[in-house]
């Protein structure tokens, strides 16, 4: 039985990262995400955790230190947002191509400039082509879920990526929510011990990590990473029937929120989903149906199976909490357009950029997109498919 | 059927009206309930207008948006009545609890015709005497779950003696003040 808890999302990610216990956590402060390393930091100097704390000068080195240790064999976290990930950018490709296991907890914010503190998926969208696994969670729950199934999927001897945990800062991170918590001595047990295959610091298999690798090889273990990826999504399922087996918490690869006979659905990722659930039980009570795939992994990203899922629908819109500033559609919406195309479903979708710099995203205006995509229903076609949600536009207050 | 409960706090950062919006969802989390407790951040420093939430419900709270109509109103420093719509959205259904000495018919001037319900409460009176300095939180989150009759006031008072304890380990000092100041605004928030 689980422990009935309140915990804000931030509490809730240092509590797992408590439980798992990991060999060393890199990390710098950065809002929203400060707190998770400030806790963790406070469970060091109390003892209950005996993880060596590594107090960086910036995130570069936070990241840096994790690979480091990471290839000395060690099981590594960090925790960041925003402008916290982007500093970090050169590390994040390479602790994915060194296959270095790395979790971290990402804490959703916009990306400067200018400065803004509050939530968008700028930040992540960012490092979406970067090589590492990319969990998205609606709650606090989730955000303590994922991380206590993360190194069960990364460490997987046929996966060996890093991954990243994401939740919506402030909306969540910053939320006290009810919480579901497992015993600490069950997480031990459900995440097991790190033993990895190839180490620096194993003396009877002396090993190079990182070195030149030009015309000759790169590709093949670009390839390679790929294939990881693939075979990444087989562990995510695997990891997840395995934790439902533990605390009767299901997680796929989406959540299908009242899709199956649904006419109409939204696709979004993190807190925005909840706010959409509501409003599809208010459009249920009227007749109207209405639905929700919810993504929750991102990367690798399933596109048969989202394709499948959204085949039978009359009109799909896809929530982009990040504008990709490209003339043609946000990130998500690219994804499942394509995944769609490639096959065949011949869906109307359309596209809004919503809740950028953390403006609330109100349930009556999720609402509207239903009311859109009856529209959308009706005409059998989509004129202009990217738009925005909540934008202010001139004249208005 | 969903007995959600929205309840909006406006007060000046300083005063602790998130920390109040966090005790308040304590408060209802040990009687049961689901519960979320945000602020709204923005620019804060010292003095500035702050906003924070909290939903109550005996069902799983799916929303995470901020409140737009909410039930209850709680405004911890009334110079925010000139600056801030306090009743935007208010339920009529509901009521707004404001720390002031001021009439009912002063403050409806500044009420914007709502037909609610109207509570006040000396908050500032109470917490010097209690406390002997200026912590409005405590006596506005005790006159919020009187109005709202959210739990039985003894299970309030049991409750928050036991949160005062772990919250202030280190100043033990402070604990019996501010039960004095939670019970004395239980007894004192009155409807104008």
């Amino acid at each position: 039985m689980g422990i009935r808890e309140r915990l804000s999302g931030n509490e809730a990610a240092a509590t797992a990262m408590k439980q798992i216990n990991p060999d060393v956590v890199a990390a710098f402060p950065i809002t929203p995400s400060t707190e998770i390393p400030q806790y963790f930091s406070t469970f060091v100097d109390n003892g209950v955790v005996d993880t060596e704390f590594i107090a960086v000068e910036g995130e570069h080195s936070a990241m840096s230190a994790c690979i480091g240790a990471e290839a000395a064999g060690a099981r590594a976290m960090t925790a960041t947002s925003a402008n916290g990930l982007s500093f970090m950018w050169e590390m994040i490709y390479i602790a994915s191509s060194l296959r270095l296991p790395i979790v971290m907890s990402l804490v959703n914010r916009a990306v400067s400039g200018p400065l803004n503190i509050h939530c968008d998926h700028s930040d992540a969208m960012g490092v979406r082509d970067s090589g590492w696994i990319m969990l998205f969670s609606e709650t606090n729950q989730e955000a303590y879920d994922n991380l206590l199934m993360a190194h069960r999927i990364a460490e997987n001897k046929n996966v060996m990526l890093p991954l990243m945990v994401c939740q919506d800062g402030f909306i969540t991170s910053h939320a006290i929510e009810n919480i579901i918590l497992e015993k600490d001595d069950e997480v031990k047990k459900f995440v097991g011990t790190y033993n990895p295959e190839h180490y620096l610091l194993n003396p009877d298999e002396p090993i190079a990590v990182g070195p030149l690798d030009l015309q000759g090889f790169l590709f093949e273990h670009k390839a390679q990473q790929n294939e990881a990826m693939k075979a990444a999504k087989q562990v995510i399922l695997d990891v997840a029937a395995d934790f439902e087996k533990w605390t009767g918490r299901k997680y796929g690869l989406f959540e299908k929120y009242k899709l199956d006979d649904a006419e109409i659905a939204i696709v979004c990722m993190n807190s925005t989903a909840g706010t959409t659930k509501f409003v599809v039980d208010q459009l249920r009570e009227k007749g109207i149906k209405a639905g929700l795939l919810k993504i929750r992994v991102f990367r690798p990203f399933p596109t048969e199976e989202i394709a499948q899922a959204l085949s039978h629908l009359k009109a799909v819109a896809v929530l982009d909490k990040a504008d990709s500033l490209n003339a043609a559609g946000g990130a998500l919406y690219e994804d499942v357009a394509s995944a769609m195309y490639q096959s065949g479903a011949q869906v109307p979708l359309v596209n809004y950029v919503y809740g950028i710099g953390g403006r609330d995203t109100r349930a009556d205006e999720i609402e509207s997109v239903y009311n859109d995509l009856l529209d959308i229903k009706y005409a059998g076609k989509v004129d202009d498919p990217y738009r925005y949600l909540g934008l202010r536009r001139e004249g208005d207050k | 059927m969903s007995d959600l409960l929205e309840i909006r706090w406006h007060g000046r950062g300083g005063q602790g009206a998130k920390t109040a919006s966090l005790l308040l969802a304590d408060a209802a989390f040990n009687t049961g309930k689901y519960i979320q407790g945000f602020p709204e951040y923005g620019p804060e420093r010292m003095g500035a207008p702050i906003t924070a939430y909290n939903r109550i419900s005996s069902t799983p709270i799916r929303l995470h948006s901020n409140i737009y109509y909410p039930d209850y109103v709680v405004v911890v420093d009334d110079t925010l009545l000139d600056s801030v719509d306090v009743t935007a959205g208010l339920k009529e259904s509901g009521a707004i609890v404001i720390n002031t000495t001021k009439s009912g018919d002063e403050l409806r001037k500044h009420l914007k015709g709502y037909k609610g319900g109207v509570y006040t409460i000396d908050a500032r009176r109470i917490s010097e005497e209690a406390l002997g300095r200026y912590f409005p939180n405590v006596p506005m989150l005790a006159a919020i779950v009187k109005v709202t009759g959210l739990m039985p006031e003894d299970d309030f008072v049991k409750d928050m003696e036991g949160s005062f304890k772990h919250k202030f380990a280190k100043k033990p000092e402070v604990i019996d003040g501010n039960m004095q100041a939670l019970k004395q605004a239980l007894k004192e928030v009155k409807k104008v």
